[in-house]
């Protein structure tokens, strides 16, 4: 007997529909994977089975759970269903937990909210739940609070919350990808061990194959509010059947990373700019013995303010037309080392120099214009009020403005494959992809030499992300750029990159040619990287698909 | 959305259009004694009545709503004018010398109530209706300077902030040209909300004798004199706080509409 | 929390210094010479020397300015120089009416927002919402004083259920609360409007919150979400605006003071101010401003106590 069977679910909100047509069916233990992009719905149906849909939201078909029909039940059974017979946790750790409140009293109050328990008992099963979600007593008290917590513990914690009752499913909306890979890898280690070890059924959601491939039993694709596939896990890997899952499938292989070099020093320069290509000794961009750090909050009254090294003597050189990958996990330092690169924060020691001339918040405006930036959000990288031929012509403030600037915009445009028509309208109008490839054209108007792209496609979907990466693989071509390529995810880097610097605690730990570090790690912190990171079994692939 | 533009809007015209009209017309000389004509009812020669010394008490409304208006235009002027820069400076500079000294300031004139600081101005420099202005517009600023900064120091964190940086660009000039236009909509409706709130004040500085000197019409003034004669004729009192009472909520109502209507994001929240 | 306690005690020092030193340069520096500004234009020249002697307006400024923060921490707040008698008793005979006026009115405003702002952001949306909102838009509208002659005109002088105006003094209690209930509630109609209105708009954005989602995943009603999780997250801005109030009720008090014939703290400063007595305006204004700067301080360690980041960092 099914646990969960859902049956031509439709959702609408207002008039919209967000979900067509859901129906799947889940026996008890049994991990499903739902995977989709944004917009695919999957998260309006996870929400739909435990009942929170947004208000205004409207739900037909059914829903049966443990033979109950959820969509026609009241709400004050609903009450008694949520936390005691389903389980949920969410994406974003950081604000899911009651920030005024002890983590042992949030765990603790599942138990007296459904068993009347008293204050002092729950808090001891509640220990009990914490440790089993790896918080040990030792290390993490009840009484800590959520801000003195890291985004992993904090989603540990949640899990504590949503299993304290050993509910028989817990669902999972995306619930790693706010972490970062190594983070990500314990989390779903221990979801896996709790789903098998508690026989509890788990829904994962995710916008990540490869993360299904080493946890589901059966995975379920979702596009536009329907199911398009919904098969045992290595079934759909080894012969996806519908168009859409083996686009996602295809967009999700780690890609062939690029020979170097590319471009031999100094025949690559620009198609402009009067400013020397590289340096006397040949390189473009030079880092030497970087360091930064910052003053934490005094442990007590009075008594000095200790230092922490976000960036620890760090020193590297990239060529004219190469691209260089830096990788490392979120707090080792990364952002700190690309904000003094484009200049935007000082070092406290040590020196970055930009073909000869040294990089800083005072460097001169034509040498700062050899050097652009893409950032990560599509969404905040522009000014909603102004229109997209002003937001991309904006870094010709370094240069002043050329007599023909609106072609150069429409050059830029073009280059990124969209219309030059699209300069007269606002951001708004486009796509997160879109908005990307406006960035993109942004940090072209000047003809820099080097583009630094900080998570540049970390938000995108991956069917997008690998049409913005072809992108950036042409560009490079064309133009001759160099690429400085900041992610905390190995994949990613892979695919665009001939070498790579590996950084952690504040210090580069690894440099060498991608491929070798992505096969070979050498450092302790590289291989903890690179084991993390999820990957399909390439046995479910064909061998032309592992060739890539 | 609720529906408070509409009704927000007309208020405000209502009484902004009496404040005008009352320097071309107004149905009697505002200033003008008729003892004999003393604290009559509403009649068709006087709608709304006469106040103690037989004045019209229409026209002294009319006239009445140029020195509130003026008075609480002036008073967001100066706060505006003067908080908004300082609010732009803390947040380019966050957490730096400058953003620290901002906030003692505003802290210190926030310790200084409008009324305190009329007492002072009065005690110090004799009365007079800059007073009011003074007072109110100085308690503006430290609420210009928070509204601003907060807004400022959300976008600040934004990508396309940085994105300029890259560009080149100074913190004075991204704060004009980025910074400034996207929080010109919650500046709108603060200037609403403390314009209401000028109204309000100058009316009680007014009463306390603090604001406007005779022979200025103010209306805070009216119901000073009215309080004497309010159980012999209450609508000496009644038409006064009615013209406080419409014009400020008209002033809220706009400036919750505007809120709807300028923000997407705020839609359904209120304060 | 002791270095958040030690960082806002510094700060709250820092902040009466420069309040004191403001309202020192305005009472004796700003009008050029108080002893002839006090004695009006016609006075003696050697009845102002004698006054000069008596302030020791001939004293260095900076001198007089120590003297006189000295002083007032000792409890010795001049002479006034209508009433010949010592400041500080003439104010604390004051307070002895204005501090429970402002506490009252306090009371009264955050016994009637608090439950009118829970039913508002509870029924969000519906009839209940609807009307104790339309309510606030008014209450906020309404000026205070111009509210208490209303209440006078009605409860007083049509109906003769509460006195007009006036205070007999504590040693009638009943009496002395009821001339001080029509007061309290023309300060707190208006302060209860605002802050039913913060508390509401609070609680439905922390509502729209994930932990609340959490929560309501965990099995806890809408209610229970509201009460247990909401309520204290809502707190936070709804302290600000309690703080501020505070400011606008002792200021609103001696406005109100005014329609009641209540001889508070305010009476005493307008008295002060036509009878030029710049010793009594100078203290009382300190008062008020020292009152207004030490309710801050206590709603910066009210933050503390319901939010615990804060209590870690300085």
């Amino acid at each position: 007997m099914n646990l969960l069977t859902v049956e031509a679910l439709k959702v609408t909100i207002g008039s919209q529909p967000v979900v067509e047509n859901v129906s799947f069916s889940l026996a008890p233990g049994e991990i499903l994977g739902i995977v989709g992009e944004s917009g695919s719905g999957k998260s309006m149906t996870a929400l739909a089975i435990i009942g929170l849909l947004p208000e205004g939201a409207c739900a037909e078909g059914a829903i049966e759970f443990d033979g109950r029909q959820i969509l026609s039940m009241e709400e004050s059974d609903l009450c008694d269903l949520r936390g005691d017979g389903i389980g949920m946790i969410f994406q974003e750790p950081m604000t899911a937990l009651n920030p005024l409140m002890t983590i042992g009293d949030q765990v603790a109050e599942t138990l007296m909210v459904h068993r009347r328990m008293r204050r002092g008992e729950a808090l001891r099963i509640a220990r009990d739940r914490l440790d089993r979600v790896g918080l040990t007593g030792d290390r993490f008290p009840l009484t800590l609070y959520p801000h003195e917590l890291s985004g992993g513990q904090r989603q540990r914690v949640a899990i504590a919350m949503a299993i304290a009752l050993r509910p028989r499913l817990l669902i999972a909306d995306e619930p790693t990808t706010a972490l970062d890979v190594t983070t990500q890898a314990g989390v779903l280690a221990l979801l896996r061990d709790l789903a098998r070890s508690e026989d509890m059924a788990l829904i994962l959601i995710t916008h990540d194959l490869a993360v299904t491939a080493a946890m589901a039993d059966r995975v379920a694709v979702m596009k536009d509010g329907i199911v398009v596939e919904d098969r045992p896990t290595e079934a759909l890997f080894r012969a996806p059947a519908e168009g859409y899952t083996r686009a996602l499938l295809h967009a999700s292989l780690p890609r062939a990373p690029s020979a170097f070099p590319k471009y031999p020093p100094g025949v690559a320069a620009g198609d402009g700019g009067s400013a020397p290509a590289t340096d006397a000794a040949g390189a473009l961009l030079r880092v030497e013995h970087a360091c930064r750090s910052y003053r934490l909050p005094r442990p007590r009254p009075f008594a000095p303010r200790p230092l922490r090294a976000a960036v620890d003597d760090v020193s590297f050189r990239l060529e004219a037309g190469e691209s260089l990958g830096l990788v490392g996990p979120s707090g080792c330092g990364k952002s700190t080392l690309a904000r003094a690169i484009v200049g935007l924060d000082r070092l406290d020691s040590g020196g970055i120099t930009l073909a000869g001339t040294a990089v800083g918040p005072d460097m001169p405006a034509p040498a700062r214009a050899a050097m652009q930036i893409v950032f990560q959000d599509p969404y905040g990288s522009f000014d909603p009020r102004q229109r997209v031929d002003t937001l991309i012509a904006e870094p010709f403030h370094l240069t002043g403005r050329p007599a023909g600037w609106r072609d150069r915009v429409g050059e830029a445009l073009t280059d990124v494959g969209l219309s030059p028509g699209d300069g007269r309208r606002f951001i708004h109008e486009f796509s997160g992809g879109q908005r990307q490839r406006i960035a993109i054209a942004r940090a072209l108007i000047t003809r820099p030499r080097l583009i630094v792209l900080d998570e540049a496609v970390s938000a995108l979907d991956v069917r997008v992300r690998a049409q913005v990466l072809d992108l950036l693989e042409r560009l490079q071509e064309r133009h001759g750029l160099a690429y400085l390529f900041i992610s905390h995810d190995l994949s990613v880097v892979g695919a665009l990159t001939s070498r790579c610097l590996v950084m952690d605690a504040g210090r580069i730990v690894e440099d060498g040619p991608t491929a070798r570090i992505l096969t070979a790690p050498r450092h302790p912190a590289t291989q903890r990287l690179v084991a993390a990171t999820p990957k399909i079994p390439p046995g479910w692939l064909t061998p032309e698909e592992n060739r890539r | 959305m609720r529906p408070t533009l509409l009704p927000g809007l007309i208020l405000t015209a209502v009484a902004l259009g009496a404040a005008l009209l009352s320097f071309v017309w107004t149905p009697w000389d505002p200033g003008a004694l008729a003892v004999t004509q003393k604290l009559q009812p509403p009649s068709a020669a006087h709608w709304f009545g006469t106040d103690h010394l037989g004045r019209d008490i229409l026209s002294m409304l009319m006239t009445g709503a140029r020195t509130s208006l003026s008075v609480a235009l002036v008073a967001v002027g100066i706060g505006a004018g003067i908080g908004v820069p300082l609010g732009l400076a803390a947040a380019a500079r966050r957490g730096g010398v400058v953003d620290g000294v901002i906030a003692r300031l505003n802290d210190l004139i926030f310790a200084f109530p409008a009324l305190v600081t009329a007492i002072l101005f009065t005690a110090s420099l004799g009365p007079s209706a800059m007073n009011a202005v003074l007072a109110i517009g100085i308690f503006n600023i430290p609420v210009f300077a928070r509204v601003a900064r907060a807004g400022a120091l959300s976008l600040w964190t934004l990508d396309y902030i940085r994105a300029a940086r890259v560009a080149g660009k100074g913190a004075t000039r991204i704060s004009a040209e980025h910074v400034l236009p996207n929080i010109a909509s919650l500046l709108i409706v603060q200037a609403t909300i403390q314009f209401s709130l000028g109204i309000l004040a100058e009316a009680g500085l007014s009463y306390v004798g603090l604001g406007a000197q005779p022979p200025t019409p103010s209306w805070g003034r009216m119901l000073a004199d009215a309080q004497t004669f309010v159980t012999l004729a209450p609508h000496v009192a009644l038409f006064p706080g009615f013209a406080i009472v419409l014009t400020v909520l008209g002033l809220n109502l706009l400036g919750d509409g505007l809120r709807d209507a300028l923000d997407p994001r705020l839609k359904g929240r209120l304060a | 929390m002791a270095r958040y306690l030690l960082t806002r005690s510094l700060m709250l020092c820092l902040s009466l210094l420069a309040a004191s030193l403001v309202v020192f340069l305005a009472i004796e520096v700003v009008p050029g010479d108080p002893a002839s500004y006090m004695l009006g234009m016609n006075a003696a020249p050697d009845t102002v020397a004698a006054l000069r002697d008596q302030l020791g307006l001939d004293e260095p400024l900076a001198w007089r300015y120590l003297h006189w923060v000295f002083g007032m921490m000792r409890g010795d707040f001049g002479v006034s120089y209508t009433y010949k008698v010592p400041v500080a008793g003439l104010i604390a005979d004051r307070l002895a009416l204005s501090l429970p006026l402002a506490g009252l009115a306090l009371a009264l405003s955050a016994a009637l927002a608090l439950p009118l702002g829970l039913i508002a952001a509870a029924r969000r949306g519906k009839a209940a919402d609807a009307a104790v909102m339309g309510v606030a838009q008014i209450g906020i509208a309404l000026p205070n004083f111009w509210f208490a002659m209303l209440l006078v005109l009605l409860f007083a002088l049509r109906w003769q259920m509460l006195p007009a105006g006036g205070f007999p003094g504590w040693s009638d209690p009943v009496a002395a609360l009821r001339s001080l209930i029509l007061p309290a509630v023309a300060l707190a109609l208006p302060q209860a409007a605002i802050l039913a209105r913060v508390l509401r708009s609070a609680l439905i954005e922390t509502m729209d919150q994930d932990y609340i989602r959490t929560a309501r995943a965990k099995g806890l009603s809408r209610s229970q979400a509201l009460t247990r999780h909401a309520l204290r997250n809502a707190l936070i801005p709804v302290l600000t605006i309690l703080g501020m109030q505070c400011a606008f009720l002792i200021a609103g008090a001696i406005i109100i003071e005014n329609v009641f014939y209540l001889p508070g703290l305010g009476r005493l400063i307008f008295q002060a101010i036509t009878q030029r007595d710049l010793i009594v305006v100078e203290s009382g204004v300190m008062l008020l401003v020292v009152t207004v700067i030490l309710v801050s301080f206590v709603t910066d360690l009210a933050y503390a106590l319901v939010d615990p980041r804060l209590r870690r960092r300085g």
